[in-house]
């Protein structure tokens, strides 16, 4: 007999539903992060086909770095509408301002590692007992041991050594109180799956993703666009280019790269040649080898 | 990563267990590399450590030891996944580490994995550790195992010393009952035979790694025949809406179609199967839809829809094999959570049976199972559970044990059955007995439908295409080929060969000639069903005698019957022997085996005679379309 054809993104899509399904079963105060990247933006919109006719049953939660790129914050509120979702926005600025953490110095201060304490600050003010995240395991090598179902600590740490083992379809989220969960619906997917998906499926992406005339600075063979959270260095100076995002997050320390991939096609074309992963833009990887597991460890997304 | 392709690619979930010292991370690095999935920031920073770490090349295994630790130990501890893909398919890849005390990863990496490659280091030839690989892929139930040669370039590229490896091994895997078993041998440092083939094993004339990875069959764990829906979560938005979301474990289910939900056995019909886009026609294993039901019934998570005629079955005394993946051990008599599907129930392990040496095999007493210990248990549960047996359901038949106290995840559990109690022999016994007796000369009614109306709406001619032949001379594996080719066409087919028939219709029948004639007389009457409902029905069938294939030829009008003749010499297919039964014949472990102990009387005028010998299986199954389509049979 044989089975019936399915093409590996529709399986891809229904495990993600599955894993979004045992999150609204298993916990009572789930959240999902958004960060306005099109991971987060295909969460959503996954969310909406698990759920279907029922309005998504998490929060979306925005860690806000205060270093936003306007067409972000535009297109956040633009999906929140659409989809009728409530929307909690947990402030860096505030976790500043309360002296919760304190600003890095330098040209380009990056609030990546402070949004880790304001994270947790947010979930404990939420009381959410499990964070959906749009992380994948494709992403980067610390990544790639991740579960489905991420048990964190009371301080919200990640301890890669001591992970349950997670087995078939077989999801524990039992904890104790005080602990909470993070959960990866697309753990399986790579970013050329995602590109394919959000092209079969017509999913609008925010502009920054396609190529479009920027004013930018090269930094360390990162492009920096201009901001009024960076400074240049002796020496710099802007200069229009025609570039595109590959990620979106902190407007600091996401690097654009030269692209002319206008539409959802080009872009697939550029992902199937490229030969830089997508967080090669992102220069708080570069701090070192071992980078993205010591700020997973810490709670970080 | 591969290019975007108008033909959907499909899926392939496969582990891989080893240590370092096998070659596994180089191997994974080479399918990385070779495949182009990894780029060039990565490569630098490979470089870099390799260099910074004063090795003389690329070391690849650093780009899977993920975890700082492992960098510095040198070791894999965890399961990593990895991704590439090519052209034809998506590949997930779990990473295990091989040494014993990483037994329950291991089995982790296995519980989801259609495939396994168990590599053995060529010049160590098969050690305790690739045993316990092989064990470890049969009782977590994957369907395919590759065996790939490790460091061929190491031994001189010597075919002594691979097919010494590849009969060892053979014969212990024939103890395990794997399925589908190979082998190739390679050099995952030098490249050969991973995506490209060797010119330094000429005599090695079988398929790449790569290319075994491509084509083998995907899907092959799901069960297709047995609808079961794990309710995982109710949708209900308001009054008017209630859907029960899940995902279908096996089977499938239409709209109309009747169910029952357990526990309750109540009964109703499915209203609408539905998902975002809209109201589907059909949901088969694997999907995830919501479904709702014409009346209203109290049916929350953790129950399960079913067919009212195909149950699973249901006990509260369950006989299971697990797997022990807590540091503490187990405490017979203490109350775990049994997670099976979406459903929780309390149990506790009222008896140990043994445990297994995975080493040895031997069983063992035991009285407890600390980490990394497998065997056999009988647990009893609070509420009845609902499952299949494991080897027939992985995803009814799975569970694992949760502490309530820690809350982590103890055990893994297969499910052999409901532990049997002298009560319950007899009526085993009794079912037995009345296996109906074969009734010959019965007449039929006329057909309702007539053939030649199905044929209009499927817009091509039914036939019955019988492939015959020796053991290993290629049969199944060009009639799978054939069918996916006729089946992308728009053909109506099916497929018939002799593993699925005899464990189910013909499993009563042994290999005697008696039984073989009744093997070929019931399939010959199966395959005329199909061909009466229109289908292209491929046998495969060693089928040895004339007169049973001429009787088969019988039950079909002139000019339906397509004999073809897998031509290949006693020698080639013994070479070959894909399930290491000639093997097996000559040392007299197998009576009656075709063209060993039991003759095999070849066809005077087949159809259509395949000489498979130094010839590409597609070329076949090009010729073999070409004729069907003279005939009328492919559109």
């Amino acid at each position: 007999m044989t089975p019936p054809q399915r093409s590996h993104v529709h399986q891809l899509e229904s495990e993600s539903i599955f894993v979004m399904r045992e999150v609204a079963a298993q916990f009572e105060r789930p959240v999902l992060l958004f960060s306005g990247g099109k991971d987060s933006i295909l969460m959503v919109h996954l969310a909406r086909k698990a759920f279907s006719p029922a309005r998504i049953p998490f929060t979306l939660v925005h860690i806000d770095t205060g270093h936003n790129f306007p067409e972000t914050l535009e297109f956040r509120d633009r999906l929140v509408d659409e989809v009728d979702a409530s929307l909690h926005v947990g402030s860096v600025q505030a976790s500043l301002d309360a002296g919760r953490v304190k600003e890095e110095d330098g040209p380009n201060p990056s609030r990546n590692g402070l949004q880790t304490v304001t994270l947790l600050d947010t979930l404990e003010e939420l009381k959410a007992d499990v964070a959906l995240g749009g992380g994948r395991r494709d992403e980067e090598k610390a990544r790639a041991k991740e579960r489905f179902f991420s048990h964190r600590d009371r301080f919200g740490q990640w301890d890669p050594k001591n992970q349950r083992p997670e087995l078939w379809n077989l999801f524990n989220g039992r904890r104790n109180p005080g602990e909470h969960f993070r959960a990866f619906p697309l753990s399986n997917w790579t970013e050329m799956d995602v590109w394919q998906y959000i092209a079969d499926e017509d999913i609008p992406m925010p502009s920054l993703y396609f190529a479009h005339e920027r004013s930018v600075v090269e930094r360390d063979g990162v492009l920096l666009a201009e901001s009024e959270h960076n400074t240049l260095l002796p020496g710099e100076a802007y200069e229009k280019r025609t570039i595109r995002f590959r990620t979106i997050g902190d407007a600091t320390c996401t690097g654009a790269v030269e692209s002319d991939a206008a539409t959802l096609e080009d872009i697939i074309a550029e992902v199937a040649a490229a030969r830089q992963t997508e967080r090669g833009g992102r220069s708080d990887d570069k701090r070192s080898e071992a980078a993205m597991e010591d700020r997973k460890r810490q709670g970080y997304f | 990563m591969g290019p975007s392709t108008a033909r959907p690619m499909d899926l392939l979930r496969f582990s891989t267990a080893g240590s370092v010292d096998d070659g596994k991370s180089t191997l994974i690095g080479r399918l990385l590399y070779d495949t182009k999935s990894i780029f060039e920031d990565q490569l630098e920073a490979v470089e870099e450590a390799s260099n910074r770490r004063g090795e003389g090349y690329v070391n690849l295994a650093l780009l899977t030891d993920g975890l700082r630790a492992e960098r510095e130990q040198n070791i894999t501890i965890d399961v990593a996944y990895r991704y590439f893909a090519t052209p034809r398919r998506k590949f997930i890849i779990a990473d295990t580490p091989g040494h014993i005390q990483y037994t329950r990863n291991m089995v982790t990496g296995a519980s989801t994995a259609e495939l396994a490659i168990i590599l053995i280091d060529a010049r160590n030839g098969v050690l305790t550790q690739s045993k316990r690989h092989g064990f470890i892929s049969a009782l977590l139930g994957i369907p395919h195992v590759l065996v790939a040669v490790n460091k061929m370039d190491l031994v001189d590229w010597s075919k002594e010393v691979y097919e010494s490896i590849e009969s060892e091994y053979s014969e212990f895997a024939d103890k395990l009952g794997v399925n589908d078993l190979s082998f190739i041998p390679i050099s995952a440092l030098l490249g050969d035979n991973v995506v490209d083939p060797s010119e330094n094993m000429p005599w090695y004339r079988g398929s790449t790694l790569l290319h075994h990875l491509e084509h083998v069959n995907a899907g092959a764990h799901r069960n297709l025949v047995d609808f079961r829906f794990p309710v995982q979560y109710v949708i209900r938005p308001d009054q008017d809406y209630r859907g029960y979301a899940g995902r279908v474990a096996s089977g499938s289910i239409r709209p109309g179609e009747e169910i029952l939900v357990l526990p309750s056995r109540k009964t109703t019909k499915v209203a609408s199967v539905d998902t975002f886009e809209g109201a589907v026609g059909e949901a088969a294993a694997g999907d995830s839809v919501a479904i709702t039901t014409t009346d209203e019934l109290d049916i929350s998570r953790g129950d399960m829809i079913v067919r009212p005629l195909n149950l699973p079955d249901a006990s509260s005394e369950i006989d299971a094999n697990i797997c022990w993946t807590a540091e503490e051990p187990m405490r017979p008599g203490t109350q775990y959570w049994l997670r099976q599907t979406t459903r929780e129930v309390k149990a506790f392990v009222n008896r140990v049976v043994y445990r297994i040496d995975v080493d040895t095999l031997h069983r063992d007493e035991a009285e407890t199972f600390g980490l990394n210990d497998i065997g056999r248990v009988h647990l009893t549960t609070s509420l009845p559970v609902f499952f299949d047996r494991y080897d027939l359901n992985r995803e009814t038949g799975s569970f694992i044990l949760v502490d309530p106290h820690t809350n982590a995840t103890v055990a893994a559990g297969m499910i052999r059955g409901a532990v049997q109690s002298v009560d319950d022999l007899p009526a085993e016994e009794h079912e037995a007995e009345e296996l109906r007796p074969v009734s010959p000369g019965v007449v039929w009614e006329s057909w309702n439908i007539e053939l030649a109306e199905r044929e209009r709406r499927s817009g091509h001619k039914a036939g019955v295409v019988w492939f015959t032949g020796l053991s290993g001379s290629g049969k199944s594996s060009i009639a799978r080929r054939l069918e996916h080719r006729l089946f992308e066409e728009g053909m109506q087919t099916m497929l018939l060969d002799g593993d699925q028939v005899r464990h189910g219709l013909n499993g009563d029948l042994g290999f005697t000639p008696e039984d073989r004639t009744e093997n070929i007389r019931r399939i010959g009457q199966l395959a005329s069903l199909f061909f009466r409902q229109g289908s292209l029905v491929l046998c495969t069938f060693v089928s040895p005698f004339r007169e049973d294939r001429e009787r088969a030829r019988g039950l079909v009008p002139e000019g339906r019957f397509v004999e073809v003749f897998v031509d290949t010499p006693l020698e080639e297919c013994e070479r070959r022997d894909p399930k290491g039964l000639y093997a097996k014949a000559r040392k007299g472990e197998i009576a009656h085996m075709t063209g060993i102990s039991s003759p095999y009387e070849a066809p005077e005028d087949p159809e259509i005679r395949l000489e498979t010998v130094d010839r590409d299986p597609d070329d076949l199954v090009a010729e073999l379309m070409v004729r069907l389509r003279d005939l009328g049979m492919v559109k």
